[in-house]
Formats: structure tokens, C-alpha cells, sequence
């Protein structure tokens, strides 16, 4: 069932290439990132005090990372005092490691999940298979995505590069293999899917005893934990199960509860462009602290758990490092970890748009991904390297951003840090680094004259204009820097002429 | 064995994050940071709470919730009348739900007589998936965004009740309802199991076609009582 994974995949501008020709991905996503695009202007246009709370937003993530160490602290403390229980893992394996050790110790062979990036980033789903758990996505599109054997392709809508038809045939492919099976005569309206989708996870959430999530937030000084999402799988994941697991990286402890105004503020109108959205569930241990209980004073069930009281009766919340603290020593690079995973970055990135979620070969896509898995994995590959290079410098993730990620910033400082650095990496030749950056901009004819006619980005490719806040590009950049400044070549021949140099 | 591996992995964690800070001086604490918090945190100058409930219904309706606004003395039939329009024969009632908010439902001539399930004891969650709906309280709701907020108080039952029926009618008082997100969570307990609820649930995963209802309940009504 998780056949599919990002290890091994080609780096970016040979990804790219091949996303450029796959004319169904381009269209779908074409479509989706300008309707969210659309929708998220209107909706952050309504606040007359957005930039306030973007600067609280940002304020507080800096706040929270230049003292992390006491706010996880804090935070494990409450958590235990809540009735849970907190695991530390310094890596993606010792993550799965401790999800899998958690769920054995309860004798179960399967469990649900509810979409969690940080999941994904450990590759949990492959190491429990390993271990004979099957592990049942219960996110729509994370269930089309898993029935599918595919990889997702959006951090917001992972299935964005399907359509119905397609939808409708994994269903009924599918289904069966893993639960109740697609109805007979299933249609592809979307509304049907959703239907079949319902009737198969349903027997699966009335039936688990392990659920496993991620977290959107974690508040140090209530030791809440918070999942904000939209379909209910969440919801079910949360209270249903008599065990929860959830696996959170370290940046997502937030210092208050009333730092959550902000957030629950940023994080709907930014991802979706609603002014929340449907669900938001939050949770303090096992709630056997003060104040919880069904409050009518006539209880008579345990507690919690099976009989579906107020959740799981056991809460484990597992902590993931996975390169995060090496994120935090690059004192530039380390906004990267304020990233709320709303995805309106990825909306708004012209390369994105065309080469969509696949191409960066890394489970966090599009500019946020540029910047952030190269730092989480050390840039440790080839293709993690050629990242920081997968952006024209145009300047629109930053103005999006909810919490202030100075994107073009952290990739200039990359492509420098990549370059000079290299972090104990053979450093890859600069004459490739420079193409790869030619590749991502020019590759394509259609690319190259969208870019031009869009006035930010003429700004960073024609000659003599240089972008807010993004500092010279250095060192091996000149050699892409002199090409930029250079008169602007015709399509073919710029094309004739990368493919005669590229080796 | 495990008990050592897990404080090694947290000691070396921590050890890593302090080294990563090393730019953060020693005396600096998390307050010397600072935070602006000069966005908007009451509601607008000059509102009342009238026109907060108006703003809440029509945000709902936004998010394709039904929504009536009723006097308090119209409410047990406005209950009814909403239990028989949606064809709900049996729904649960958590303890704590005002009895009086009850009433309509045994009244005659009200449509479909409408059985009770009362949630106390509680009812096994197989039996809530055969059950048509569920009536709750809450415990404040967000005007500016759409939101009731529901804390496993009296009237609102545990998580399952509002999760697994397929229908939620839900009510909440004009007094109730706050302008924004900051004022609710000011008067919330996070030691509660909280659930915030904008709208029915919901997908746009499919072509980015909106289809109402994967999960929770699929259909969303209120009565705001003014
Ligand atoms: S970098 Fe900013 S805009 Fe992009 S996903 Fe993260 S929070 Fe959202």
C-alpha cells in the first residue's frame, strides 16, 4: 500500500522536466492554485489588522525558537501532569522507532491517521508496514493518495494532481483490497466519491483502538495539543481510538494559549482562504486533569476511550527532532521553522505552478520546501541541494507568508550556504549549480515568456532591477547572474544552447 | 533499555538545541523578545451583542449551515419543527440539556414524533451511528468567523455525540456569542476537550469541488436564541 516514496528521486530540474510535460498535473494545478490563490485574497482582505497579526505571528515563532529548549520543557511537563506522555527522537527512526514500539505494546495490527506532515517526513507508514501494522490514511486525499500507491503532491489538497475519473477507478480498484468495498456503479462526482470514501473509513474508525496524528500546535503552558482540519477524520482519529499518538516536530510548541488567537487567526485564511475551517479539535493529556469530564456530574462510564467518552484514554506525544535543531543553528536559515504548513506559498510560486509538488522530490513542496528540506536533511543529496535554486527570487511567497518567512532571503543564503559550505558534502561542481538554476527558469519556452510577461518576475530576470530584501547573489550565482544580466536570449536558442552545454 | 535510549534522545536534543542557540545570550529571556499584540482583540467599537448573533448566523449560512434566530419562548418548537423538517426520528440528548428545550419534542402535532436517546448512561458509539442526529448545547460562539465552541459541558455531551450522527442542531444563546477568535479563547478552558465547529465538514479534495460532509455530520443546523 505505501509503495511509492521520495528517496531516490531524480533532483529537481530532472523532475521538473518531466512534471513540465504532464500536461494533466499542469492544468489541475493551474486551476487549484489560483482558486485558492483567489480565495485566500478575499478572505485575508476582510481583516483590516492581517499584517498585525502576521507580525505577532512571526514575533511569537521567533520568541518561541530562541528559547525552545524551556518552552519543550514546559510543555513536557504539562503534558505529563495531563496524563500523557511525552517521547524525545532524534531522528526519523528513532520516530518511527517509538510509534511502532508504542503500538505493539498495545497488541494492534492496524491503525488509523489522520494527514500529518510530519508523519510523512519519517516515512511512519512504510515502518509500520514493515512491521505488519497496516496504517489506514483517513484524509480523503491521503486515502486516494494511499489507495493509489502514488506520492502526494500538495500540502493542502495531496491528491490535486488526480482527477475524478481517475479518483473513481483507485476506488473501485482499490477498496475492497483494504476494507469495505467501492459501491457497485460508484460514479465520479466528487460528492459520490466523498460518500464511498465515508462508507469505507467509517467501519475502520468505529473499529480501531490506535489512532496516530500530528499536531498543528502544541502550548507549552497548558500542555494542549491541536488539530485544526476539515473533513472530521480528525475528529474521529481524536476521540474514537483508546490510544492516540501524536507525532509533532519540536517547532511546533507555541509559549501561551493565548498565543492561539493568533494562529487560529493566520492558519484558516491563509490554507484554505476560510474564515476557519470546519473542525478544530484541542486536547490536554488524557483530560485526567482539572476541569474536564462530561460535566453533567452523572457520569458512569471510565472515562474515556472504547465507549467513545471525551478520548483516548492513553496519549503519547512523540517530539521529533529530525534535523530541526540543525535548522535552529543557522541563524537565518532557522525562520524556516516558523512554517505553519499553511501552503500558501506553494499557491502563490510561478514554479511551482508549473512543475507542481512531485519535482521537489521531498515531502515538504514548493518554496517552503526549497528552504526547508535542504536544512532538515542536511543537504545531504544532490537533489536537496539543487532546491535552493527551484525559485525565480520573485518575492510573492514572502508577502503571503502568515508568519513572515523571509523565503528569498533563506534561499540566497543557501545557495550560498549549499555552495561554500556543503557540510562535510563533496561540493558540487558551480557550473552545475548554475545551470540547475537556468533549468528551473528557462527550461521550458511557455516558462520563460509567462515570466516575462509578469512584471515581479521580469524584475529578478531582466537585467538591472534588483528584488526587495534579497541580498547579490554570490559566488557561483555570478556565473547565472551574468546570463541574467545578459540580453534576454531567444526561446530556441537558449534551449539549443543548454542542452549543447549541459554536460 | 527503552527507559535509557528515551532520556539519551532527550538529553541529546535538548544539548542540540542550546548549542544551535548559541547566538541567543545567556541573560536573554522570552519576554525580552518581543511581541506586538496590537491586532485587533474585542469587538469593533460600538457593537452589540444583537448584531454579533446576526453576524454569527449569517457566517454559518456562509459555510452552508441552516441557521434560525428565535425567542427564548419559541424555542422547544423551533427544536421540534427542525427534528421533524430533517425526518429525525431518534436522536441523543446529552445530559445537561435543558429539559425545557425538550418539551416541543412530545408536543402534539409537532410531525414526526421524535424518541429521545438520552446519553446517560452513555451510548455505545455503534449505536450513535444508528441513531439520526444529536441536539447539543455550546459553549460560546465566534460571530466574525462562524464558529460554535463546544467544551463537554452540561447540554453539549462528549466528542462522539456531535462526531457520528450525521446530524448536528445545535444551540447557542445570543449572550454567548463573542466578536473574534481572542475573545472566545479568552473565555475557554483548555483543560477541556474543545471542539470548534465552522460549518459542516467538509472537502475540496476532489478537482477542488466543495462536497459537504466526509466525516462529521453532514448537515449542520442552529438556533440562536436572542
Ligand atoms: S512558509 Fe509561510 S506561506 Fe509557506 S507554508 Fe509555511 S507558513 Fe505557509
Amino acid at each position: 500500500m505505501s509503495g511509492a516514496t521520495f528517496l531516490g528521486m531524480p533532483s529537481f530540474p530532472g523532475a521538473a522536466k518531466d512534471a513540465l510535460a504532464d500536461t494533466q498535473l499542469r492544468r489541475n494545478l493551474a486551476h487549484a492554485t489560483a482558486t485558492i490563490r483567489g480565495k485566500r485574497t478575499d478572505a485575508v482582505g476582510e481583516l483590516d489588522d492581517w499584517q498585525e497579526l502576521r507580525e505577532a505571528g512571526r514575533a511569537i515563532k521567533e520568541r518561541t525558537l530562541r528559547h525552545l529548549d524551556r518552552y519543550l520543557l514546559q510543555l513536557e511537563e504539562r503534558v505529563t501532569a495531563a496524563g500523557g506522555r511525552v517521547h524525545w527522537a532524534r531522528d526519523a527512526e528513532e520516530a518511527s522507532r517509538i510509534v511502532v514500539d508504542l503500538v505493539r505494546s498495545t497488541g494492534e495490527r492496524e491503525l488509523v491517521k489522520v494527514k500529518s506532515m510530519a508523519t510523512q517526513e519519517i516515512g511512519l507508514n512504510e515502518a509500520l508496514a514493515e512491521a505488519g501494522i497496516a496504517a489506514y490514511e483517513t484524509d480523503l486525499a491521503e486515502l486516494i493518495v494511499q489507495l493509489g500507491e502514488d506520492l502526494p503532491s500538495h500540502l493542502l489538497v495531496p491528491a490535486i494532481h488526480r482527477n475524478r475519473a481517475e479518483i473513481r477507478e483507485i476506488f473501485l480498484r482499490a477498496m475492497g483490497e483494504h476494507g469495505a468495498a467501492a459501491p457497485d456503479g460508484l460514479g465520479d462526482a466528487p460528492a459520490e466519491l466523498a460518500e464511498a470514501a465515508r462508507r469505507h473509513l467509517r467501519e475502520k474508525f468505529l473499529r480501531a483502538k490506535v489512532a496516530v496524528s500530528g499536531a498543528n500546535f502544541l502550548v507549552a503552558d497548558t500542555g494542549t495539543a491541536v488539530v485544526v482540519e476539515s473533513e472530521g477524520n480528525g475528529r474521529m482519529c481524536l476521540t474514537l481510538p483508546e490510544t492516540l499518538i501524536s507525532v509533532a516536530g519540536i517547532e511546533k510548541v507555541v509559549p501561551t494559549w493565548q498565543d492561539l488567537e493568533v494562529f487560529l487567526q493566520l492558519l484558516p485564511r491563509s490554507s484554505t482562504g476560510e474564515r476557519m475551517n470546519p473542525y478544530t479539535s484541542t486536547w490536554t493529556g488524557t483530560g485526567t486533569g482539572t476541569g474536564t469530564g462530561t460535566g453533567t456530574g452523572t457520569e458512569t462510564g471510565s472515562g474515556a476511550g472504547a465507549d467513545g467518552g471525551e478520548g483516548p484514554r492513553a496519549f503519547h506525544l512523540v517530539l521529533l527532532d529530525g534535523g530541526r535543531s540543525d535548522t535552529l543553528a543557522d541563524p537565518v536559515g532557522r525562520q524556516a521553522l516558523n512554517c505553519i504548513r499553511c501552503s500558501a506559498c506553494l499557491n502563490v510560486c510561478p514554479v511551482y505552478e508549473r512543475v507542481g509538488g512531485h519535482a521537489y522530490g521531498s515531502v515538504y513542496p514548493g518554496p517552503i520546501g526549497a528552504i526547508l528540506s535542504p536544512q532538515l536533511r542536511g543537504g545531504a543529496t544532490e537533489s536537496d541541494r539543487s532546491l535552493p535554486y527551484a525559485s525565480t527570487l520573485c518575492g510573492a511567497c514572502y508577502e503571503v507568508c502568515p508568519v513572515k518567512i523571509n523565503i528569498p532571503d533563506v534561499l540566497v543564503h543557501l545557495r550560498a550556504r549549499m555552495v561554500d559550505g556543503g557540510r562535510r558534502r563533496p561540493v558540487p561542481k558551480p557550473e552545475r549549480l548554475a545551470m540547475a538554476a537556468a533549468s528551473w527558469v528557462l527550461a521550458e519556452p511557455s516558462r520563460l515568456a509567462a515570466a516575462q510577461r509578469a512584471g515581479a518576475l521580469a524584475g529578478r530576470l531582466l537585467p538591472g532591477r534588483r528584488g526587495r530584501g534579497a541580498s547579490r547573489l554570490p559566488g557561483p550565482l555570478s556565473a547565472w547572474t551574468d546570463a541574467r544580466d545578459a540580453p534576454v536570449p531567444a526561446e530556441e536558442s537558449f534551449r539549443a544552447w543548454w542542452r549543447r552545454t549541459r554536460r | 533499555m527503552r527507559e535509557a535510549a528515551m532520556s539519551e534522545a532527550r538529553a541529546e536534543v535538548l544539548h542540540r538545541i542550546r548549542r544551535a542557540l548559541a547566538d541567543v545570550p545567556d541573560d536573554e529571556r522570552p519576554q525580552d523578545v518581543p511581541v506586538a499584540r496590537d491586532y485587533s482583540r474585542s469587538a469593533p467599537p460600538g457593537a452589540d451583542p444583537a448584531q454579533a448573533a446576526k453576524l454569527l448566523a449569517e457566517r454559518l449560512a456562509d459555510y452552508g449551515a441552516a441557521v434560525r434566530l428565535v425567542p427564548e419562548d419559541a424555542v422547544a418548537r423551533a427544536v421540534a419543527d427542525a427534528l421533524a423538517a430533517r425526518g429525525a426520528a431518534r436522536v441523543v440528548v446529552p445530559g445537561g440539556f435543558p429539559r425545557e428545550w425538550q418539551a416541543g419534542l412530545t408536543t402534539e402535532g409537532t410531525g414526526t414524533p421524535v424518541r429521545i436517546l438520552s446519553d446517560d448512561p452513555r451510548v455505545p458509539v455503534s449505536e450513535l451511528d444508528r441513531t439520526d442526529g444529536t441536539v447539543t448545547t455550546a459553549a460560546t460562539a465566534i460571530a466574525e468567523t462562524g464558529t460554535l465552541v463546544l467544551d463537554g459541558g452540561p447540554g453539549q455531551g462528549r466528542r462522539a455525540l456531535t462526531l457520528v450522527p450525521d446530524y448536528h442542531l445545535c444551540l447557542v444563546r445570543a449572550g454567548q456569542v463573542v466578536f473574534g477568535v481572542p475573545e472566545a479563547l479568552a473565555r475557554l478552558d483548555p483543560a477541556r476537550p474543545l471542539t470548534f465547529v465552522s460549518g459542516p465538514s467538509a472537502t475540496s479534495d476532489i478537482e477542488l469541488e466543495r462536497v459537504e460532509g466526509v466525516h462529521g455530520p453532514r448537515t449542520l443546523e442552529v438556533i440562536v436564541i436572542v
